[in-house]
């Protein structure tokens, strides 16, 4: 009985050692293939870059031209508030309004403001006067949301001018924005990015460097030996764990100094539901993995098959909330949308397990799923 | 259970057993029938020419993969029961350099040590021999070393756990000839080291070297003795022709009746007759002669495996062309 024990207990040693020896050959193999790592690193970085300062759905600085036929006092004092918002750059003053049509053709503005003769008296002694905004609706969103700016100045004067005179009734609405009142797109899409590279890097690598002993032949050794090769596989998954979790950290760094984008949770919580959704992921590859033949199948399935599901379903470029029923549906069976509203929770909101707990438990139930269904499919056998 | 297996084991002497072992991919059959046996301590060569089914044949023996039907068994246990014990006991080295390029040769070799359980020291007097030769490298990256090299690193890491039976799937293809040579010294040391070998090569040349050999073509084995009865097997004369211009002759002399086969071999054509009169190797030479070749020479000549093999395909009906004879022969 002790004798077996100590064999148990040898083998349960022996066991880890290789563990330990497999971890640091996919280390090796980790490090010494620069450029794929370089890639791995830079992406975070590009990518939270290039969403930071160039891609943004903030409206800035946007054309508008002013075609002003009052000249008076209060058609004066509103192209100045035009001039002074950050939204808009007056671009020029136009004499006739037939200039208009024009200035939209050329595509050089996004929106004319034009007052009509004797505003000031229409304001004075009708108690109402008009202006016309034309936008350029051929980028509907855009131009609801200019209109919207435009409103917000008209109305700042109306209120200005019946300081003096009160209005009868008046409902004055109070407008507050929740967890991001500077209305700034990192919030939305730093989450979105977090999603979108760890599931890309542990996905694609994982499938990637598991596919890699099949193609070269190593497979084939490693399953005539005596080593259950999920241990193995499992190795695999650690360097991929471990350089995720850095990105993970380099992204949360660069958003919190560069992007003024706060983690208002905690901190450990956002890893430990990074660490799961990381684990998701590597199950994902390791099924794919388990379905591919080359690294270049692998690598069309990770980016083809997951990256634009990703995009498109996360909910961070469009609101799963507005799709049609059957493509929320699909929504939900990609893991990235429930780790997108955790952080959005956790990080953005401050919230705590309590909040996300649902979708941790889905998470989870997808990891089991997924790892299920990669081990049985498991081939101890190369495929004929 | 363990114990009776081993029984079983010491009562029968053959290491590896084929018993009508046949396998398809689709519609392709890849192995039809096949059966043999390899004895312990013998060092068997599976000589045949690429897509004869070799690489099929080790991984259905190497417990790879399943065969359609009929079964295999190595050092005593059953390759689909107990195919995790078999690959606890057996060393395989695929056709394919199969190592890690990005890692050097000394963490390879403690990879694969790891592997099996086992380190470098523990059975290092096995691989001493060969280790020496690769040692000045150990610290280069398997992907830089040279083909022979690769080939060496290889078999060290098959060997590393001191395996009863040693599968070797093409070890010498893409190798020099130097480096081929030396190959099969070491082979010849491991079997005195009480190892037994199943060795498959595409190289005629090499098969002279095993104890035993059996050919095969077309997922069939044609024949299996030792080279030497192999070779005494020749039926009828084989004859030796030179002349100058190689490249047209083999043709036309392929066209006359009274020829079985021709086939250029290095730098002479072997030629076999329909009727072994001793006339005919006359004929050929006048034949020849008016037909404008200079300097021709036809004589006896002892048959090597590959003139065997290729007697053995004609017999069953079954021609290899000139063009694509895939049939390799040393230099």
């Amino acid at each position: 009985m002790r004798k077996k024990l100590k064999i148990k207990s040898a083998i349960a040693a022996n066991r880890n050692t290789q563990f330990l020896a497999f971890v640091r050959k996919e280390f090796r193999h980790m490090f010494r293939d620069r450029k794929t790592l370089l890639i791995l690193f830079g992406l975070p970085v590009v990518q939270i870059l290039l969403f930071g300062f160039a891609l943004t759905n903030e409206i800035k600085d946007s054309r508008i031209v002013i075609c002003d036929y009052a000249k008076d006092e209060a058609s004066r004092r509103i192209i100045e508030r035009f001039a002074a918002n950050n939204h808009f750059v007056v671009e020029e003053s136009l004499k006739s309004h037939l200039q208009i049509e024009d200035a939209f053709q050329e595509g050089r503005i996004k929106l004319a403001v034009i007052f009509p003769a004797n505003f000031l008296s229409d304001l004075h002694h009708l108690h109402q006067a008009q202006v016309q905004l034309i936008a350029d609706a051929s980028d509907p969103n855009t131009a609801n949301i200019l209109k919207g700016y435009a409103t917000n100045i008209l109305m700042d004067y109306q209120k200005e001018l019946s300081m003096d005179s009160p209005l009868p009734y008046q409902i004055g609405s109070e407008m507050r924005m929740l967890y991001n009142p500077q209305l700034k797109g990192a919030v939305n899409f730093v989450p979105g990015v977090m999603s979108l590279i760890l599931m890309l890097i542990c996905v694609m690598m994982t499938s990637v460097s598991i596919v890699r002993e099949k193609e070269y032949g190593t497979m084939e050794v490693l399953l005539v030996s005596p080593v259950n090769p999920l241990l193995l596989i499992l190795s695999k998954a650690v360097p991929y764990l471990f350089l995720s979790l850095v990105n993970l950290t380099v992204i949360v760094v660069l958003s919190v100094t560069l992007l003024e984008v706060p983690v208002n949770g905690s901190l450990i919580l956002l890893f430990l539901e990074s660490t799961l959704f990381i684990i998701t992921a590597l199950s994902l590859g390791l099924l794919i993995s388990n379905l591919v033949k080359t690294q270049q199948a692998a690598i069309l399935f990770s980016l083809i098959g997951l990256m634009v599901p990703t995009i498109l379903f996360t909910g961070f470029m469009f609101p799963i909330e507005n799709m049609p029923v059957v493509l929320q549906w699909f929504a939900n069976v990609i893991p990235s949308r429930w780790y997108y509203v955790i952080i959005k929770s956790v990080m953005i909101k401050g919230a705590g397990i309590q909040a996300v707990w649902k979708e941790t438990v889905v998470l989870l139930l997808m990891t089991g799923f997924l790892l299920f269904i990669s081990f049985r499919n498991f081939k101890t056998r190369l495929e004929a | 259970m363990g114990g009776n297996r081993m029984k079983n084991n010491d009562c029968q002497s053959s290491l590896i057993k084929c018993q009508s072992v046949s396998k398809s991919y689709g519609d392709v059959q890849a192995l039809c029938e096949v059966s043999f046996q390899v004895e312990e301590g013998e060092l068997y060569g599976l000589i045949g020419p690429d897509g004869a089914g070799k690489t099929t044949l080790f991984r259905i023996l190497t417990t790879l993969m399943l065969p359609d039907s009929g079964s295999a068994e190595v050092a005593g246990l059953d390759s689909i029961s107990d195919y995790r014990d078999i690959r606890n006991r057996i060393g395989y080295m695929p056709g394919k350099f199969s190592l890690y390029q990005d890692l050097s040769v000394e963490e390879n070799l403690n990879f694969f040590a790891t592997l099996f359980g086992t380190s470098l020291h523990e059975n290092y007097d096995l691989i001493r021999d060969i280790y020496v030769q690769i040692e000045p490298f150990k610290t280069r990256r398997a992907g830089n070393l040279s083909g022979g090299m690769k080939q060496k690193l290889a078999l060290c890491c098959a060997l590393i756990h001191r395996p009863s039976v040693l599968f070797l799937d093409e070890p010498t293809t893409g190798v020099d000839a130097v480096s081929r040579r030396e190959f099969w010294g070491m082979l010849k040391n491991l079997k005195r080291e009480g190892i037994t070998i199943l060795v498959s090569t595409p190289y005629m040349d090499e098969a002279t070297l095993c104890d035993r050999i059996a050919l095969i073509q077309s997922g069939k084995i044609l024949s299996i003795d030792t080279p030497r009865r192999i070779i005494d097997k020749y039926a009828g004369t084989l004859y030796a022709v030179k002349a100058e211009n190689v490249g047209r002759w083999a043709r036309d002399i392929r066209k006359k009746k009274d020829i079985k086969s021709c086939f250029a071999f290095g730098e002479s054509l072997h030629v076999s007759f329909a009727q072994s009169t001793g006339t005919a190797p006359d004929h050929l030479r006048d034949w020849l002669l008016a037909k404008g070749y200079n300097d021709v020479e036809v004589k006896p000549v002892a048959p090597n495996i590959e003139d065997c093999f290729i007697q053995l395909m004609e017999d069953r009906g079954w021609r290899l062309e000139v063009g694509d004879r895939r049939l390799k022969t040393g230099d």
